[in-house]
């Protein structure tokens, strides 16, 4: 059954793009990632313009990370001030990222940015989930991780020595906030330019650069991942007419039931083979991607970022 | 001589999967028929690819002005064994034919610019809105014709001309220029004028309809 996207203005197959959501929602649920890494480049290999594809993936990201905080604020794991700093930072990264989205438009160089960006950061985080998940690390981390952020948060390093302290009270932290701020406005530009909420640079970062608890980081990332890609949908709404919300839909249902379906599957699979699959799977996107930059085209000629 | 569509109106609704139309007509007598169907015009930067460093990127750009976005010809006997080439020129008659103007913007030299026009028409054929090949055109009794023009789910909005000529004897002894639309219909139209016109709001509904979906999603999940 094909239906006619009015944004993207082209036709797709119904159950292609619910299978396409589902399975992305079945990847987060088993993986706890938001999944916007994966949709945004696999919407792209379905002939969704890229523009298209980064703006309605933010969109799509604002209802998986919704329905993942209101989960996580029900446990106590959202930092609101946290979450707060991060998004004032993020709302001005979104902006910056959004601006510069229509300036590479315009000279045609968006496809090129956002194809670099995804090579660079899907190797990053494919190489050390690979690393992680493998026989002997993932024991190592085991037995260490856990009590890693605490004995963090109490280690001195430049950042304890930035102006403007805040104190955090549930990530234990008494920091500087510019850190959180430049953090924020940091993942902010890559969440609009990617059409990502940037989850995956961001918990690592809280754990190991702020220090923050694991499950706190966890949760007050999708706290704010809903604001900034919030900003971003808005943002690329207004200034690029690229959301297309007959599209999003359809990734949400089929997002929906597949995060409902991976979520129950997880705890029924061994985790560190899942990891690993993963980040195969991420890192195989990252080969894929990048070999496409280097590889001499098929045709040199193209239309991209400039028609209409 | 006269012609006209079998519909003024396209609507591109939500199943849309592309249509075909139906042009027919009749002349005074007998002649070849040669068909020209053209989409609205468009300005369109093309872009070259260059190697930098290991990478390709888009180092070079023409943009064409008033590019029809659909182009289609069709005729009732192979072109080159009735009609003249400087009058097939004259009409615009094959892709090879079409005159295609540059902003001025560009600095590219003329047999680049032939390498760029080839490039174009490539393109757009391959995204099946030119088509290089011709279409045929059924006659009858030498006073009928009719031809089926194909759209693609792809096609682009906007008015559309069929221009019909009648040759005779090596010149144009008729003309006639029918008009059409092509346009989004019903709900995918209403989003896409929406989504234009009232952007901020249409912005605002999308995060919202995200939101509550997502939470939706998440009191489902509890109860499940």
């Amino acid at each position: 059954m094909q239906i006619y996207l009015p944004i993207a203005e082209m036709s797709v197959n119904v159950f292609v793009v619910l299978a396409l959501g589902g399975g992305v929602g079945l990847l987060s649920g088993l993986f706890g990632v938001g999944g916007g890494f994966l949709i945004t480049p696999l919407l792209v290999f379905l002939g969704v313009p890229a523009p298209v594809a980064v703006g309605t993936g933010a969109n799509e990201i604002v209802a998986t990370s919704v329905s993942g905080v209101v989960t996580q604020l029900r446990r106590g794991n959202v930092d609101l001030r946290m979450g707060t700093v991060l998004t004032i930072g993020g709302f001005l990264g979104s902006g910056l990222g959004v601006w510069l989205f229509s300036i590479l438009k315009e000279v045609g160089q968006i496809d090129l940015v956002i194809g670099l960006c995804y090579v660079i950061f899907l190797s990053i985080i494919g190489g050390l989930m690979a690393w992680e998940s493998l026989p002997g690390t993932i024991k190592q981390r085991a037995t260490t991780a856990a009590p890693l952020p605490q004995t963090r948060a109490g280690r001195h390093t430049w950042i304890h020595g930035l102006p403007f302290k805040m104190r955090f009270h549930k990530s234990k932290l008494y920091i500087s906030a510019i850190v959180p701020l430049g953090l924020g406005f940091l993942v902010g530009i890559l969440a609009a330019l990617m059409g990502v909420g940037g989850g995956f640079v961001m918990v690592p970062a809280m754990i190991y650069i702020l220090g923050m608890p694991t499950t706190v980081a966890i949760g007050t990332s999708l706290f704010q991942i809903i604001f900034v890609t919030a900003n971003t949908t808005f943002l690329q709404a207004v200034v690029n007419n690229t959301v297309d919300v007959v599209l999003a839909l359809l990734l949400l249902i089929g997002g929906v039931i597949g995060a409902q379906i991976g979520t129950r599957l997880a705890m029924k699979l061994r985790n560190e083979q899942l990891r690993l699959l993963l980040a195969l799977l991420v890192l195989g996107m990252a080969v894929q991607l990048g070999v496409d930059l280097v590889r001499t085209p098929a045709d040199v000629f193209s239309f991209t970022g400039g028609e209409r | 001589m006269v012609a006209d569509v079998s519909e003024n109106l396209v609507a591109i609704t939500t199943g849309f999967t592309g249509k075909e139309v139906l042009l027919f007509g009749a002349t005074d007598g007998p002649g070849d028929i040669a068909i020209v169907v053209k989409g609205p015009a468009r300005d369109i930067t093309l872009r070259k690819k260059g190697r930098v460093g290991p990478v390709w990127v888009n180092t070079d750009s023409v943009t064409f002005r008033d590019v029809p976005s659909f182009y289609r010809i069709a005729s009732s006997r192979p072109l080159e064994e009735f009609a003249p080439p400087n009058l097939l020129s004259r009409f615009q008659i094959g892709t090879e034919n079409l005159r295609l103007e540059t902003t001025g913007e560009s600095d590219i030299t003329p047999e680049n610019l032939i390498e760029y026009k080839k490039a174009l028409v490539r393109l757009k054929t391959e995204e099946q809105l030119y088509d290089e090949g011709l279409g045929a055109v059924n006659t009858t009794s030498n006073r009928l014709f009719r031809t089926r023009i194909l759209f693609p789910a792809n096609v682009p909005t906007g008015t559309y001309f069929v221009e019909v000529y009648l040759f005779r004897n090596g010149t144009v002894a008729a003309a006639e220029i029918v008009p059409f639309n092509i346009s989004k219909i019903g709900f995918g139209a209403d989003v896409y004028d929406f989504a234009h016109d009232y952007s901020v709001i249409y912005g605002l509904l999308s995060i919202i309809l995200a939101a509550a979906a997502g939470w939706a999603a998440s009191v489902a999940f509890r109860r499940a």
